[in-house]
């Protein structure tokens, strides 16, 4: 059994090998061959499930050893995978929702001249984030970690000859860069505190060292987490993520890699609960960032930024429940999961829009579109009440635990946690009512010619120049994309309610997340009641701004909240001006400094020595009599001077 | 002496040396089989150079193995010695690998211009590959010497070969004037020439030093580094303190200017930035680790208490060369003085391995030493060919090649993700050691150090961005993809980068043992961590026993 | 007689062969004034040998007139071919050897 577990890394792994060396030869296969070995790592994903579950809770966990990989003294980092019921639960929903998209991708790249390379990139994703969660130490988790982000930079690029794709590429493999770095000091100090990076003995030995050391992992961890999740002050790379095609944001930027944070919290649980500071840290970055990624959400105009607004949000959930330690931890996870599902499927239907309607991803551009695409609208329908948290699915099941647990946390902080998480329940409804009715619902506001406007995002700016303008002709997708979406939807609204029959997932993760119950000074039936008011509050404010009045095609100016929102909450800005300005005048100062005083010394050394011989020279009159001087001179020094010595 | 009696190691490094004056005497008209000449010597030093690394064995006892000694000049105790440890056997294969690509990527650069039929007297394409085979023959040799004159002596002999290589042969567009980028070149050579030459006098002022010492105080006196090391272990050759930190300094400052250390690295931009790329690896690749080699075995070794008193210095002289170099590759305009500055950074990790004094960091620099060669190997030799074919240097030149030369770009990246140390490819497991290394005895310099990884990544990005993709430019619609040659030349350093990456076990089998006599030599132990874990480190003891203990602390 | 006093000859000849060549331009003056120069040496050489009481100095004035002997040869005739091809003997005017 133990020996499978390489497999499911490998099959991706090959895959990508095979489509990237393999040339124009596999063009014709290629996504055939991509597809069929992500599903095959599913299938050996399933089969390690059902063993898995064939034991008791006890002995479920697997371990198997491949090599010793870096042995350099008392550094020993080896190649050896863990599978335990929080990888099992991460595998599964890789593969599986990586599955699906590499089949809806077999559509929707289907007009792409590189679309062997494209599934290449996906394998080898899939590859990196199997390793990531089937590591079982810090430093092979840290190549997997890495490994996702390279393949993210490759798919958010993956359209290179647009510079907004190669840029945003660039920012997010920079910006994800920076959590590594807390990731790798993480391992350091780990090596240096424990002599050992391995997740059994590290988590076992956190009751032997102090609480400071712990505290400084912990926050080099939440760094790390911070640049992968997107969570503030991390974030700006998850909206401009949105450059590479949808499928990729689906299954990287919304489903699997994004959270790899939450997985990074929950996986060090040991080492958080007992660092108290850190988890005070993890717990406001989650809180923060679930309200900004609702507001940004709630200012594009860009259906795919929403999204991605949302996805950041939906982690400040994940992130903040990780937080709250023992209680939260199941429910992060469980989160996380129905989270895979309905974002993803509500990604894809943002593709499936996009696919329909030329590639416009403006929102205020669409209008009216349910009639056109039906099954997009029902699929799209069910993630989108998912998400808000309609009750009896999933998401309804998966929030609602975590807000309680906030609550749970106790005094102000409990209030203050419990509030800004209601609060977020709100905006996501807000936001995605807004999305579902400027898209499906409203006057077809597609037939008419855009207006030009400066704040716009033009995504297609050459239908403008043109003159005349031709309205798309929105239309159902094939069957190929549809049915990953009808797979997904149907994940939306039932996975939720089965996790919770009898708590089973939290009894599931239970030996690896050690659930503890908390007491809530609010009993779960008030927040339910709490969370259903700001529900309908959202919703009905949305309805009142975006369904009951016509959609402007072009936006409004807005309030400042607004224009700030959309701009990502001036955090761009703020990045441009001090990091990236400045970092130019830096290096320019620097390479000016380098030349002129480092190499200038240098320069400057040669040049006093050519001045110097070029007066010695001078002496060289050519008059013989002037040398016989200098002669008699000299000899007449040198004897003074050995009468001198001789006198002393 | 082992029962193999065939001088092994001088055959190493005699068969290029022969070689090199073989492809001097081919005539004039048979410029091809110069070239041919040249790559059948450099394989064959490949194949002697593998036998070293088969013949060797790790585990042995006694500091030097395949070890050759003869009187040389008796009057003044200089011996022909050598022998090699686990550290120069890695190196002696790194040079002996690197060579035969460097003259494949080469193949043409050292033609004469159209129109200029060459004659009896003037033969610049067997120049160049004898030049070539020349280094590699001196360079192999400072490897092998275990005599501090013998080394000192090829030591410098090596910048003769190298200075006529950056001078005599340049990219031939340089876009600018063929005039004023001769005299570009010749400013960079003699540049490279006097710096080194500078460093190596004041070298030799020290290895005169330590000669006296000896023969003071052994009667005999001797250059022979494990007579030195032997008589310094047992008391019976005492520097004193000024003394022996004065001959650390002149030994460090010869290696610091070739390693190059800041800010002493001036030089290498002008020379790497003007010579053509194959001979831009053979400078940073091949005879720039001489310099951090000769760390490893005189400095440290000869004088092990200077070496530590000069520790906290050279270290925060290396983390300025880290930042700095990384900072400096950012704001260049010019592709190869880009990855020369990279390769300032990248030496600045070196020098911090070798000084933080643990296992990890004198294990990651030797392997840092041998990845860097791999993987500038690989970025150097692409960009090479990418430069060729647009007859610019320039980053702005470029633009939107991915779209016509997937192939080139998709080899441009790899060798830059290897640059920027990507798990997986072989440069992150060294750097890693490294930094674990510096962390775990000086964690402010560790840490200030990773900030080296964010920058890299920048480097090698915004190179990437600006020549690959985006809109193509007219001038690179054109471009052809690589070709055959040139795929033989980068597809195997590619193929090695993840070999070493996934599986570097061979290579820290090698070099462990030397690292341990090196600190044994040092004195100097690694920090042990200050929670014990019991359990059999690296993941070896199953994650569960751990969590239900978990369980149980929770409860 | 003291010895001493042909020290104080070779001593005054010395100066005066040492004025010569530095003041007078002919070139064949101050090609007089070194060999003044090398005979006052001469007798400084044979005056330390008979005070010493050994021939080392002896040897040596041998050796310093054979020197001169053929520095006489060569000087002449570099001289000769000096006044030849510029119609002067002035050491001034034979002042290439600069800048």
């Amino acid at each position: 059994m133990e020996n499978l577990i390489a497999l499911l890394v490998a099959a991706p792994l090959v895959g990508a090998a095979l489509l990237l060396c393999g040339g124009t030869r596999l063009d014709r296969a290629g996504h055939w061959i991509g597809s069929l070995l992500a599903v095959a790592s599913f299938a050996v994903g399933v089969v390690l499930f059902a063993g898995m579950l064939g034991r008791d809770a006890g002995h479920r966990a697997l371990h198997q050893h491949l090599f010793s990989w870096i042995p350099v003294g008392g550094f020993r980092a080896d190649v050896a995978f863990q599978l335990d019921q929080l990888s099992m639960t991460f595998v599964l929903l890789i593969t599986g929702v990586g599955s699906l998209i590499h089949i809806y991708s077999i559509g929707y790249m289907e007009h792409d001249a590189r679309r062997r390379r494209f599934f290449g990139y996906l394998n080898l994703f899939l590859a990196a984030m199997l390793l990531l969660v089937l590591a079982d130490n810090y430093v092979l988790l840290y190549v997997g970690w890495e490994g996702v982000g390279l393949a993210s930079y490759l798919l958010i690029g993956f359209w290179q000859h647009k510079p907004s794709a190669a840029t945003a590429a660039k920012k997010a493999f920079l910006v994800n860069r920076v959590g590594d770095m807390g990731l790798s000091i993480a391992i350091m100090l780990m090596f240096t505190t424990f002599g050992t990076f391995a997740f059994g003995p590290v988590l076992a030995a956190t009751g032997q060292t102090s609480e400071g050391k712990l505290t400084a992992i912990g926050l080099m961890l939440l760094l790390a987490a911070c640049g992968k999740s997107a969570q503030v002050p991390l974030q700006s790379w998850l909206g401009d993520a949105m450059e590479g095609p949808t499928p990729v944001s689906a299954l990287i930027h919304a489903a699997t890699m994004v959270t790899a944070g939450v997985y990074l919290i929950t996986r060090s649980g040991a080492l958080f609960n007992a660092a108290p500071d850190a988890q005070t840290a993890v717990v406001a970055v989650g809180a923060v960032t679930l309200l900004f990624g609702a507001i940004v959400g709630c200012a594009k105009d860009d259906i795919k930024k929403a999204l991605a607004g949302s996805t950041m949000s939906q982690i400040g959930y994940m992130v903040l429940a990780a937080g709250l330690g023992p209680v939260g931890y199941a429910f992060a996870i469980m989160h996380l999961v129905t989270h895979g599902f309905f974002k993803a499927g509500l990604f894809l239907g943002a593709g499936s829009v996009m696919h329909g309607m030329n590639d416009e991803v403006d929102m205020r551009r669409y209008g009216g579109l349910r009639k056109y695409m039906p099954v997009t609208f029902v699929t799209f329908g069910l993630g989108y009440l998912a998400i808000i948290g309609f009750p009896g699915l999933s998401g309804f099941f998966s929030k609602d635990k975590i807000i309680e647990a906030a609550f749970a946390r106790g005094g102000t902080e409990g209030w203050i946690l419990g509030g800004t998480a209601l609060l977020g329940a709100a905006i996501t409804a807000f936001y995605m009512t807004r999305v579902m009715l400027m898209t499906f619902f409203g006057e077809e506001r597609w037939r008419n010619a855009p207006t030009p406007s400066p704040d716009r995002p033009s995504a297609e700016p050459a239908a403008e120049t043109r003159g005349e303008y031709a309205p798309p002709h929105p239309h159902e997708s094939p069957k190929v994309m549809t049915v990953p979406m009808i797979v997904l939807a149907v994940g939306s609204v039932f996975a939720g309610g089965l996790f919770s029959i009898g708590d089973a997932f939290v009894g599931w993760l239970e030996p690896v997340t050690s659930f503890s119950h908390g007491h809530s000074p609010v009993s779960a039936g008030v927040v339910t009641a709490a969370t259903m008011v700001v529900l309908v509050i959202g919703v009905g404010l949305a309805w009142l701004m975006y369904g009951r009045r016509p959609v402007p095609a072009t936006a409004p100016r807005g309030s400042l909240l607004t224009r700030a929102a959309r701009r990502d909450l001036l955090q761009d800005d703020f990045n441009h001006v001090v990091l990236v300005r400045g970092g130019e005048h830096l290096t320019r100062t620097l390479v000016y400094l380098d030349h002129s005083l480092v190499d200038g010394a240098v320069n400057g050394t040669a040049a006093a020595m050519g001045g110097l011989s070029g007066r010695l020279r001078r002496l060289q009159t050519g008059f013989v009599r002037s040398y016989a001087v200098q002669m008699l001179g000299g000899a007449a020094v040198l004897v003074a001077a050995t009468l001198l010595m001789r006198g002393v | 002496m082992s029962a193999f009696s065939f001088p092994l190691l001088t055959a190493t490094a005699a068969l290029p040396a022969i070689g090199a004056v073989a492809t001097a005497a081919v005539p004039a008209a048979r410029r091809t089989a110069a070239k041919w000449l040249a790559l059948v010597f450099s394989l064959a030093t490949l194949a002697l150079a593998l036998l070293i690394a088969a013949r060797f064995d790790p585990g042995a006892k006694g500091p030097f193995q395949l070890t050759e000694s003869h009187a040389w000049i008796r009057d003044f105790g200089v011996r022909y010695d050598l022998g090699v440890d686990g550290i120069a056997v890695a190196l002696i294969a790194l040079t002996a690998l690197l060579v035969p690509f460097v003259i494949l990527a080469g193949w043409h650069d050292a033609d004469p211009l159209e129109g200029a039929e060459p004659n009896r007297r003037w033969r610049p394409t067997q120049g160049f590959f004898a030049l070539v085979l020349a280094v590699e023959a001196m360079v192999v040799l400072s490897f092998e010497a275990t005599d501090v004159f013998l080394f000192y002596l090829f030591f410098e002999a090596m910048l003769i070969p190298m200075y006529f290589l950056i001078g005599g042969f340049g990219d031939r567009a340089g876009g600018r004037g063929e005039q004023q980028a001769a005299a570009q070149r010749s400013y960079a050579a003699v540049k490279f020439l006097l710096y080194n030459l500078a460093g190596g006098l004041i070298m030799l002022a020290a290895v005169i030093g330590l000669y006296a010492a000896t023969a003071h105080q052994l009667g005999a006196g001797t250059f022979s580094l494990p007579e030195i090391v032997r008589a310094r272990a047992s008391g019976a050759l005492q520097l004193g303190t000024g003394t022996e930190r004065l001959l650390f300094l002149g030994f460090f400052f010869a290696f610091a200017v070739k390693a190059p250390l800041w800010p002493l690295h001036t030089w290498l931009p002008n020379a790497m930035g003007e010579a053509t790329s194959p001979v831009a690896v053979l400078i940073t690749a091949v005879v720039d680790k001489v310099g951090t080699f000769a760390m490893l075995r005189f400095c440290l070794q000869l004088f092990p208490e200077a070496s530590r008193w000069a520790a906290p210095v050279i270290l925060v002289l290396a983390l300025i060369s880290i930042v700095y170099g990384a900072l400096l590759a950012v704001g260049q305009r010019d592709i190869k003085r880009l990855i020369a500055y990279a390769s300032i950074s990248h030496f600045g990790f070196i020098i911090l391995g070798i000084f933080a004094m643990t296992s990890q960091g004198q294990g990651g620099a030797t392997l840092y030493m041998v990845n860097h060669g791999i993987s500038t190997a690989a970025l150097m030799l692409v960009a090479g060919f990418l430069i060729s074919r647009r007859g610019s240097r320039l980053i702005a030149d470029f633009g939107g090649v991915q779209k016509v030369a997937p192939v080139l770009a998709g080899t441009f990246l790899i060798g830059g993700l290897a640059t920027l140390s990507l798990p997986g490819l072989a440069p992150f497991v060294s750097e890693f050691l490294v930094l674990v290394g510096t962390f775990s005895r000086y964690p402010v310099i560790g840490i200030i150090a990773t900030t080296g990884i964010v920058l890299a990544a920048l480097y090698v990005l915004v190179l990437y961005q600006r020549t690959m993709t985006g809109p193509v430019k007219p001038e690179v619609k054109t471009m052809p993809d690589l070709r055959v040659r040139e795929l033989v030349v980068v597809a195997p350093l590619i193929a090695l980068l993840l070999f070493l990456g996934v599986y570097p076990k061979p290579l820290t089998d090698l070099v462990n043992p030397a690292v341990q006599h090196t600190l044994s030599v040092v004195d100097r132990k690694d920090p042990q961590p200050s929670v014990p874990v019991t359990a059999g480190p690296g993941g070896g003891g199953p994650g569960r026993t751990a969590q239900t203990q978990d369980v149980e602390a929770a409860k | 007689m003291n010895p001493v006093y042909y020290l104080y000859l070779a001593a005054l000849l010395f100066t005066i062969g040492a004025a010569g060549v530095l003041i007078r331009r002919n070139a064949i003056v101050v090609f007089m004034c070194i060999e003044l120069m090398l005979n006052a040496c001469n007798l400084a050489f044979v005056t330390f040998s008979r005070m010493h009481g050994n021939l080392d100095g002896q040897i040596i004035a041998f050796f310093t007139m054979v020197v001169a002997a053929a520095e006489v040869v060569v000087g002449l005739a570099i001289i000769v071919s000096i006044f030849r091809t510029r119609h002067s003997a002035s050491v001034d005017d034979a002042s290439l050897m600069k800048l």
